[in-house]
């Protein structure tokens, strides 16, 4: 989908060197801090901002050269994106009217999203999470083949933010892509089955969401056990492995499965009380992979300093 | 919560059109008709088309008896009928403007970039859209305008002319035109400067501070230049008559409708390029 892309406002880097793809029937969650570049990676993609260098393409074809766009891609931007003097349906009518689509189509995604009530009133008027709900509407409008969220949850409430769950869910069930940015890690968790981690423009990770958190954890397994010397020195004969006394007759171990540690201590004939592998949150997972990014702002802001 | 707690079937679609110009011009027609913001500045353009030349002729037609020859000789029917369209084309041009830039100011343009990724047809679409309804719009009050002020006047037996009067029609339906135009002109302004405040500054001065800042000059220079203006070349659209310091009606629609083309052109030139 992706490759090399770059954008630079000015001086400043918002995107550096990005290559990804985002694959159908699943729900890719984009994941990085504040300003780390997913809008303007997605409206890179929408070719609404012109690419420094790089190339990005939906289906083989730049966005710009699909003759149905609305059909391909359904978009969600961070940023509002509705006329706030027209009313949701004149809307919603008007980006259907650019494709032929009909009025019919307009009122059933309204009552999909739960806007039947306010259908008429002016989008000025809406809640943040009204005005997400109307974007989703029109992200859904042309039955499009790829879904692009930019931060759905923000401003819905608990019920909305299942909705949203339930829906992206469905969505990639049908076969669609589904592409969705959010900051809020756990809902990530809870949503995607593939994720791409970017800091400061790069790409940090693009794995499956389990060997995200996998990795993260850094495969510490805890192990309980009354011969604690004996099977300390049987795991310790591998490369890599490292034991961490962590209590009484209590170990964190580094390098192995607990499949690996079970059956070294079987093999052994040693007791285990407790074999338990630990898994980071998504966002200690997170944390730990960006960990690098925020420090090197922090180098940064010193180089600066020591110039001045 | 019934609704919520199951996946939610999206109802597809069960054909998916391809965008073409005519229904991006549909499009553009629903977006200018479904917001209030316009349909204030139509009714201002007409009210003010209609009003000033009643206003006008009505304090003529009192006046009359008490002004010298020289200011009688001074007014001219067609220029009361007329005198609306020098204040509506503020509210045809503010219209203009509110066309694009009101899309940059709330964000709607990114809508309807990622509906029409190709973006030229959305500026084609708007300008033509634009053009018909402020057309259609303003004839009828150019018209009553002129057949008003015409019946104010008649009851004084002063200052007659007829809308068959060679070039009276075509001056009185040349208003319409001339309004028509100077909007095209503003939707390309706002569409080069994307900020409503902006665009409509920028046509201001274009029209009401540029003009009568040529009385600076030396009065050949003035002569020789002002006729150049878009003002002044427009302004020929509706005037009857036409004389060594001003364009010929022909010259000057020419010179009005290509400074409207170029605004158009630099704007599609912008629109292509820069990001949204």
């Amino acid at each position: 989908m992706a490759e090399g892309l770059t954008k630079y406002y000015g001086e400043q880097r918002a995107v550096d060197d990005l290559s990804f793809t985002v694959q159908p029937g699943l729900v890719t969650g984009f994941l990085g801090p504040n300003g780390s570049g997913k809008s303007t990676t997605m409206r890179l993609i929408l070719e609404l901002d012109a690419p420094t260098a790089g190339d990005v393409t939906l289906n083989g074809k730049h966005y710009r050269d699909h003759t149905a766009p609305l059909h391909e891609v359904g978009a969600l931007l961070e940023a509002r994106s509705v006329h706030t003097g027209r009313s949701a349906y004149n809307h919603l009518l008007a980006l259907a009217h650019t494709h032929g689509i009909g009025r019919r189509r307009v009122d059933e995604l309204i009552d999909l999203v739960g806007l039947h009530d306010v259908a008429r009133k002016r989008a000025g008027k809406f809640s943040l999470g009204m005005g997400q709900r109307l974007g989703i509407a029109a992200a859904l409008l042309g039955d499009p083949s790829t879904i692009m969220l930019d931060e759905p949850v923000n401003g819905l409430d608990p019920e909305g933010i299942l909705w949203v769950r339930h829906l992206l869910r469905g969505l990639a069930a049908e076969g669609r892509t589904v592409f969705v940015s959010s900051h809020l890690m756990s809902e990530m968790s809870l949503t995607a089955d593939h994720l791409i981690v970017i800091g400061r423009g790069r790409k940090i990770a693009d794995m499956s969401t389990e060997e995200f958190i996998r990795q993260a954890s850094g495969g510490l397994v805890l192990v309980r056990t009354p011969q604690a010397a004996e099977l300390r020195k049987a795991l310790l004969s591998g490369p890599d492995v490292t034991v961490t006394a962590a209590g009484p007759g209590l170990f964190e171990v580094r390098g192995l499965t607990a499949v690996q540690i079970g059956e070294a201590a079987a093999a052994n004939q040693l007791v285990l009380h407790e074999l338990t592998p630990q898994q980071a949150s998504l966002e200690e997972a997170f944390m730990t992979l960006t960990r690098d990014d925020v420090e090197f702002k922090a180098a940064d802001l010193e180089s600066e300093e020591a110039v001045l | 919560m019934s609704a919520v707690s199951q996946a939610q079937q999206i109802p597809r679609l069960s054909h998916t059109g391809r965008v073409t110009q005519l229904r991006v011009a549909r499009s553009e027609w629903t977006k200018l008709r479904s917001l209030r913001s316009t349909l204030w500045s139509m009714f201002a353009g007409v009210l003010l088309t209609i009003l000033l030349p009643v206003l006008f002729a009505a304090l003529t037609s009192s006046h009359w008896g008490s002004m010298s020859p020289h200011e009688r000789a001074d007014r001219h029917p067609l220029d009361i009928a007329l005198a609306g369209v020098n204040v509506s084309q503020l509210a045809i041009a503010v219209l203009g403007v509110l066309v694009i830039t009101g899309e940059y100011s709330t964000g709607m343009i990114r809508a309807s970039f990622t509906a029409v990724p190709k973006r030229l047809p959305v500026l084609w679409a708007k300008t033509a859209v634009f053009a018909v309804v402020a057309f259609l719009l303003m004839l009828p009050p150019v018209l009553i305008a002129f057949f008003a002020s015409q019946a104010i006047l008649s009851r004084h037996h002063i200052l007659q002319i007829s809308f068959s009067h060679s070039g009276v029609a075509r001056s009185v339906i040349g208003g319409a035109v001339y309004l028509m135009l100077v909007g095209i002109f503003a939707l390309g302004i706002g569409a080069i400067v994307r900020n409503t405040a902006g665009a409509i500054a920028t046509f201001a001065g274009i029209f009401f501070v540029i003009p009568p800042l040529m009385n600076i000059l030396p009065s050949n220079w003035n002569h020789a230049v002002s006729k150049y203006l878009p003002s002044e070349a427009g302004r020929q659209l509706f005037s009857l008559t036409h004389d060594a310091n001003s364009l010929s009606l022909g010259a000057g629609a020419r010179l009005f409708v290509g400074y409207c083309a170029l605004t158009i052109a630099v704007a599609a030139f912008l629109l292509v390029r820069r990001d949204t």
